[in-house]
């Protein structure tokens, strides 16, 4: 049988076993250099299908599969990018990358090794000019690029993004964005990315999974993106596959999955 | 307990950072000036108009307690001369102070050490915390001097026995501070911890000690504050060499001057000691938490 790179199958969670299903039945491939984008509203349960993939909570049914092999624990494989970019407030922004080098890939590293990689990781995000600067020293959308490049020097087969752009400003995120697609082309990492923003998943992604509303979630309806890379914010904006893909995600989550109105 | 926090902590911050605006030096200065005397002069303001309405109160035929100029007048060695030794109890107050803090920092020294680790064991299992903390919680509410008598007994000893207090009333704020500190490390770093694979020892290090590190120092301020309440009347039972035997002994003697002078430097003393605490707290967590 063809295995795709991920693969999640027949994947449930409950919290407790009494506790109603939060996710039912999800299955999703992914092939490797994939950007695929899952959307849904609050409460869909799109951050635990992710805390799922990362291992950071166990399938009650089904599983994941990362290159053939059983997802059961968290690992340097699957490299998170927290929501709330989760820095170590006492450590410098070039300790924090250090940190995760020296645990995971720095391990077969000289010494000198591990503070080029960490530093190339860092001059990916444009961050090597602030390395010696703490978490609470630097802007919000620069703290998310510490957690991309943190995450990024683990070598992931899978960068998992969680809202990563979620609590920044507009023109931030765009920005932001544009820096993950431009590392997304370089480096041809697979990644999966939670959001609820529809521009973001249509302008970032090859491929948006839409959520049905929780509890009881699961895959409504997976959309191709087949928007030529690379992408440009503005030429974008009255491209009609653009709006098409935008309107499509858009209907599903405002005409057929919309949340009742005392939500 | 958590009430020992003095407001006054925050009121002298903004002397930290000076003025940020690139301003000319002469001017920075001269605003570096008048800040500090606005922060200086309502306190020494208040202290002149209490030792005033002292001084009126106290000094009408029926008053039972000296008034200040009084005081000045008995006790001007006490106050001129903090460090005269005339042999046996005939000592200045620096010399009684000197001997009741080093008895604080023995018996603080060793609830420290003792009291974090009893609070990480609690803050990080479970277990522990289940068997620990109901004991914990009623051991904290008994008075640091009900533990006089009985440490007396164990240690047959005055010395020990002021020690021992110490460190039992200072051990209990440490130790809940700390298992706090630990058991309220973000879920966000434990996520990081278990993506990076720590292993124990270096998820306790690298991540446990330093979140916790805040939450820790707030104990030891608010530890060291009841020790300095703890000795003054531990020393008043146990007699000796210190400042709280002194102020007993005054008493004995009539001395009401001394002791009023005594009380300005436990005072003096006291706000020094949590004062080098909330010093080391910033020092050591500096940086370490958001904002």
């Amino acid at each position: 049988m063809n295995r795709s790179f991920l693969e999640i199958s027949r994947l449930s969670v409950r919290f407790g076993p009494t506790a109603p299903l939060v996710l039912n039945s999800i299955d999703l491939k992914v092939e490797q250099g994939q950007y695929v984008a899952v959307i849904g509203h609050s409460g869909c349960g799109k951050s635990t299908l992710l805390n799922v993939v990362a291992g950071l909570l166990p399938a009650t049914l089904g599983g994941v599969l990362l290159e053939g092999s059983e997802v059961t624990e968290p690992g340097p494989d699957r490299a998170v990018v927290f929501q709330n970019h989760s820095l170590l407030p006492w450590l410098t922004v070039y300790e924090n990358v250090k940190l995760a080098v020296d645990r995971t890939v720095g391990r077969s590293m000289s010494r000198a090794q591990r503070h080029d990689w960490t530093m190339e990781n860092l001059a990916l995000v444009r961050m090597e000019a602030h390395a010696a600067k703490r978490p609470a020293e630097i802007s919000g959308g620069m703290k998310q690029r510490v957690g991309i490049a943190r995450a990024l020097a683990m070598k992931p087969k899978v960068l998992l993004l969680d809202e990563p752009f979620g609590a920044l400003d507009a023109l931030t995120r765009a920005h932001l964005q544009d820096q993950v697609m431009a590392i997304h082309a370089r480096l041809g990492t697979t990644i999966m990315m939670i959001t609820h923003d529809v521009d973001e998943a249509v302008l970032l992604s090859d491929r948006i999974v839409m959520m049905t509303n929780g509890p009881n979630a699961t895959i409504g309806e997976v959309l191709d993106v087949d928007l030529p890379r690379p992408r440009d914010r503005l030429a974008l904006a009255s491209e009609p596959r653009f709006l098409a893909a935008r309107e499509a995600v858009l209907r599903f989550l405002h005409e057929r999955h919309a949340l009742p109105a005392a939500a | 307990m958590n009430a020992i926090t003095p407001p006054a902590v925050t009121a002298t911050a903004p002397l930290a950072t000076p003025a940020a605006a690139p301003a000319p030096k002469a001017s920075a200065l001269m605003r570096r000036v008048s800040e500090t005397l606005g922060v200086v002069i309502p306190p020494l303001l208040v202290v002149a108009g209490l030792f005033l309405l002292w001084e009126w109160l106290c000094s009408g035929p029926g008053a039972t307690l000296p008034p200040p100029s009084r005081v000045w007048n008995d006790a001007r060695e006490l106050i001129l001369n903090p460090f005269y030794d005339r042999g046996g109890l005939d000592k200045g107050l620096g010399l009684h102070l000197a001997a009741s803090l080093q008895r604080v920092a023995l018996g603080f020294a060793l609830a420290v050490v003792v009291g974090v680790g009893l609070g990480m064991l609690v803050g990080s299992s479970k277990l522990a915390m289940r068997g620990l903390d109901p004991i914990f919680q009623v051991l904290r509410t008994v008075p640091p001097l009900a533990w006089l008598p009985l440490s007396l007994a164990a240690f047959r000893e005055a010395q020990p026995s002021a020690i021992f207090v110490i460190f039992i009333t200072a051990v209990w704020p440490i130790i809940i501070n700390t298992a706090v500190g630990v058991r309220n490390v973000p879920a966000d770093y434990r996520n990081v911890a278990r993506v990076i694979r720590l292993r124990p020892h270096e998820w306790f290090l690298r991540i446990v000690v330093p979140a916790a590190a805040p939450y820790i120092f707030t104990g030891l301020r608010i530890g060291v504050g009841l020790s300095w309440l703890a000795i003054i009347a531990a020393e008043m039972l146990i007699g000796g060499v210190g400042i709280g035997f002194f102020i007993w002994d005054a008493w004995n003697s009539s001395n009401l001057s001394d002791i009023i002078v005594a009380l300005i430097y436990v005072g003096l003393v006291g706000f020094v000691l949590d004062r080098i605490m909330a010093f080391a707290g910033r020092a050591v967590t500096r940086g370490t938490t958001e904002q």
